[in-house]
């Protein structure tokens, strides 16, 4: 639920009028302006007057801990994923992975500012304003030092850069997550072709329904003015279903479709480096207090509730992991304690700043139970090449994570239940646990089903114009030559 | 003369070294090689799926001796870089036609 409004002068026309936005540079007479025309028309919306977010309403507190927040998403990017896929792959292929998510994060940023904030947070210039966002905002149009981005709290905002910041660290790491399931196995240029597309196709409308909204100054003037799956009520904190899933799901098409690599279960394909993968999920669990921690938008109880249950439910996960281990191996291995740990804040991500932390160590336990299962079990049934799981963890996890969100969230279970921003002040709802669970499984399904089609065109688009896959013997010889001509390591 | 070659586990390296030299052993050649034997190799498990190693590291010794020691070399060996237990290594001992010293050219016993 990060949610954003933009706003800014011509803000609070925004909502109103599609026409507004973008262009006040002078903040004092542009915020008089869009105020007295605001005033003038909203007869309708009479009950409420027009609403300009000044800098007074930007508390620095929020500003420092949303700029080191974002700082601590780029991490669990590069260096975090990187290095935390790159131990997983034989050493011949090492260098492909790190350079796969290092460009990936470059591009998807560029990306991002050139027309990824405007499809994903504004609801103005589209045909489908529940869908997807229009190019009103395109390479930044009209966000500048005076504009402002809503929280969660009324009268509360930060720059409208600092949103914008955030954000883009997620739209960074969501397709880096991707290329885990065909790890070993993919050509470089159509991979970023692929990361391209998938964003402006996949994740920036699937952002878009979950996570835009007008702001809890403006909803109740236009309620209507959200994403499809804000709409109907979905909870998601920090990125179950826009990141997690989606990333998964679209992993699993890009192995299907590509296809095992050469050798799959005839020969040993152990990780190179154990302790490289150590690092990165070390990493990764530090970055995801800014993921998490960050969501809340503000440094506040909830970005401390976020905090506590990141820390807790992960623990619980990797303890929960290597206890199966023990179990059923009769050994407890040091992947697999990471794999627990990466499983458990998949699984808090979308319930992080809901539950309390005593139902999210029950949520990272129970998540790594399920994916426990899909990792070594269905995966070997079923016999698909998830190099490095990405469906197993990502997908299941955050599927396991955004369900249990609707029953985390239950206030009578200690769970912070939902709030109704469109009754000035916002305040909390009654909680309806059957509909919320049913809400958020509908939410599922949505995001499963655009990421799934959207995924299964372009991988088979590309696969059937200039190919996804190495030549067997390029594939054999290792990416990190054959697509990049040098090596991770000269020993 | 005898060329003994050792192959034992890497971590009786210190003991081994230690034992020989005890007894006169003047030199010898280590190298860390992989194989495996009867024990053929052990399972690895990475997130569920199973990778069966079949070389397992190991390091060979080598030796050169004149054929009084011998006996007592290969003894000492074995004793020492026993565990007990699976995987414990082999003596393998040839005929040594010839040794030469670059040095000094000496040859036979005293080159070694």
């Amino acid at each position: 639920m990060i949610r954003k409004i933009v706003c800014g002068l011509g803000a609070a026309g925004a909502s109103l009028f599609a026409a507004t936005a973008a262009f006040a540079q002078d903040a004092t007479a542009a915020a008089t302006a869009a105020a007295t025309e605001a005033a003038a028309t909203a007869t309708e919306a009479a009950t409420t007057a027009a609403f300009t977010p000044t800098a007074e309403m930007v508390n620095k507190g929020d500003v420092a801990w949303m700029l080191v927040a974002s700082a601590l998403v780029l991490l669990m990017s590069v260096p975090a994923l990187a290095l935390f896929y790159g131990g997983l792959v034989r050493a011949k292929n090492m260098l492909s992975v790190l350079m796969q998510v290092l460009t990936i994060v470059c591009v998807a940023a560029l990306v991002w500012f050139a027309w990824g904030y405007s499809m994903a947070f504004t609801s103005t210039g589209t045909p489908f304003p529940k869908i997807v966002g229009g190019l009103d905002k395109a390479f930044l149009a009209g966000v500048d030092v005076t504009t402002f981005a809503a929280t969660f709290s009324n009268s509360v905002y930060l720059p409208e850069y600092v949103f914008v910041i955030f954000q883009m660290t997620f739209a960074c790491i969501t397709p880096a997550l991707i290329v885990g399931a065909f790890a070993e196995r993919v050509k470089f240029t159509p991979l970023i072709i692929f990361t391209v597309l998938w964003l402006t196709f996949a994740y920036f409308p699937i952002a878009h329904m979950v996570w835009y909204w007008a702001g809890p100054d403006f909803l109740h003037a236009a309620p209507d003015d959200s994403g499809l799956l804000w709409g109907w009520g979905a909870l998601d904190f920090a990125g179950g279903t826009v990141v997690h899933i989606n990333a998964g799901i679209a992993g699993l098409i890009g192995c299907l479709v590509i296809g095992p690599r050469v050798g799959f279960k005839t020969e040993s394909m152990p990780p190179h480096s154990l302790v490289m993968t150590m690092i990165g999920a070390s990493l990764l669990w530090i970055g995801w207090f800014g993921f998490n921690a960050g969501s809340g938008l503000e440094a506040n109880a909830f970005g401390a509730l976020a905090f506590i249950n990141t820390f807790v439910a992960t623990a619980a996960a990797g303890v929960t992991w290597a206890v199966i281990e023990q179990i059923v191996h009769k050994k407890p291995s040091l992947l697999g304690a990471a794999s627990g740990v990466v499983t458990g804040l998949v699984a808090i991500t979308p319930a992080a700043g809901f539950a309390h932390p005593g139902t999210a160590i029950i949520l990272g336990a129970v998540a790594t139970v399920v994916c426990f299962f899909f990792v070594t079990t269905v995966k070997n049934k079923l016999k698909y090449d998830d190099s490095l799981d990405v469906f197993g963890i990502h997908a299941v996890g955050g599927i396991v994570g955004a369900i249990g969100t609707g029953f985390v969230a239950n206030p009578a279970w200690g769970g912070q239940g939902w709030i109704d921003y469109t009754a000035p002040v916002a305040k909390a709802g009654e909680f309806d646990l059957y509909g919320q669970v049913m809400t958020q499984i509908w939410a599922v399904g949505t995001t499963v089903l655009w990421t799934g089609v959207v995924s299964t065109v372009l991988f088979l688009g590309l696969k059937y114009t200039i190919g996804l896959r190495p030549s067997v013997e390029a594939e054999r010889e290792g990416l990190d030559i054959t697509e990049h001509g040098e090596r991770a390591y000269n020993m | 003369m005898k060329f003994i070659i050792a192959i034992i586990k890497p971590f009786k390296l210190d003991e081994v070294r230690e034992a020989l030299g005890a007894i006169g052993v003047a030199g010898m050649t280590v190298t860390e090689v992989k194989g495996f034997g009867r024990q053929k190799g052990q399972t690895e498990i990475y997130r569920g799926a199973e990778y069966s190693t079949n070389m397992l590291p190991k390091v060979k010794v080598e030796v050169a001796v004149s054929d009084d020691l011998a006996d007592q070399v290969i003894e000492t060996i074995q004793q020492i870089a026993s565990t007990s237990s699976i995987g414990d290594g082999k003596i393998f001992v040839l005929d040594l036609a010839s040794a030469t010293r670059i040095r000094t050219g000496e040859t036979g016993d005293t080159a070694l």
